[in-house]
């Protein structure tokens, strides 16, 4: 038998456990000019990415890993959801000078 | 090979310093042809080795080289139009496209690894040369702003091209 006033931080900590995915975030990735901005960026896993090319050109964002690999059409913004988590060095396979990190946090 | 350099490229080195020379400026709507002119080069050069290519790097670089030149130069067509100008052929632009045909027929020759080659060793030097064009003389003899802003964009991705293009160079030696 469990004493009673300890029924709510059992239930506090189930429903913190449930709550965690929902904070979800957007992260905007910029394509200006052949550079990708910002160089480095932070996110956890189950984020959305928003990649958007302000160029005339059609860039890539390609995982040197695997990971993802987007086309992001000229003036046009592309998404993706982050899965696993890791340091991941990605590159515009069409203009292979353009290269960034992105941390996933788990 | 290496030393058989493309007479295109000889021209375009010729552009710019006899006409700094004489301290004879480009127009705008000569700019203009001799900017979509050299696109069109590198566009011909691509399918050739889209075609002719055997290397699978030297095909996605020759890909990456239709979809941006063609990028390029369609903003430029958009451009002369916004602006009423008409793009004035000239003897740069004669003398570019001459030879460009004398390359292609001259790289039609050759066949497997040592067209793939000559290939990217005439994209490297032909990227160079351009670059130099618009540093030196298309960029400064510019007058209008938005056609200026357009040829600095064109030398930004085309001083990429020439780097992707030493990278695949070195790749297929």
């Amino acid at each position: 038998m469990m004493p009673r006033h300890y029924l709510p931080i059992v239930a506090t900590l189930t429903f913190g456990a449930i709550a965690v995915p929902a904070h979800a975030a957007t992260v905007q990735i910029v394509m200006e000019n052949l550079v990708i901005s910002p160089a480095e960026v932070s996110a956890r896993a189950g984020d959305t990415i928003e990649w958007i090319n302000k160029d005339i050109f059609a860039h890539t964002a390609t995982a040197r890993n695997g990971d993802f690999d987007v086309t992001i059409p000229p003036n046009k913004t592309a998404t993706s959801v982050l899965g696993k988590p890791g340091t991941v060095e990605y590159y515009c396979r069409f203009h292979p000078n353009m290269k960034a990190v992105l941390t996933v946090a788990p | 090979m290496f030393v058989r350099m493309s007479a295109a490229i000889a021209a375009l080195s010729l552009l710019s310093s006899a006409a700094l020379a004489q301290g004879a400026k480009p127009t705008d709507p000569q700019i203009a042809h001799i900017a979509y002119t050299a696109g069109v080069i590198d566009i011909a050069a691509a399918k050739q080795a889209l075609a002719k290519g055997s290397n699978k790097e030297v095909k996605s670089f020759a890909q990456d080289m239709v979809r941006d030149h063609e990028a390029v130069n369609k903003q430029a067509l958009d451009l002369v139009k916004k602006l009423n100008v008409t793009p004035e052929d000239n003897d740069t632009s004669k003398t570019l496209s001459k030879q460009a045909a004398d390359k292609l027929s001259e790289l039609g020759k050759l066949k497997g690894a040592e067209f793939d080659k000559a290939y990217v060793a005439n994209e490297v030097a032909y990227h160079k040369a351009v670059n130099g064009a618009l540093e030196t003389l298309l960029i400064p003899s510019a007058s209008n702003a938005e056609l200026k802003s357009l040829l600095q964009t064109g030398l930004k991705i085309f001083q990429g091209h020439q780097q992707h293009a030493e990278q695949v160079a070195a790749a297929t030696k």
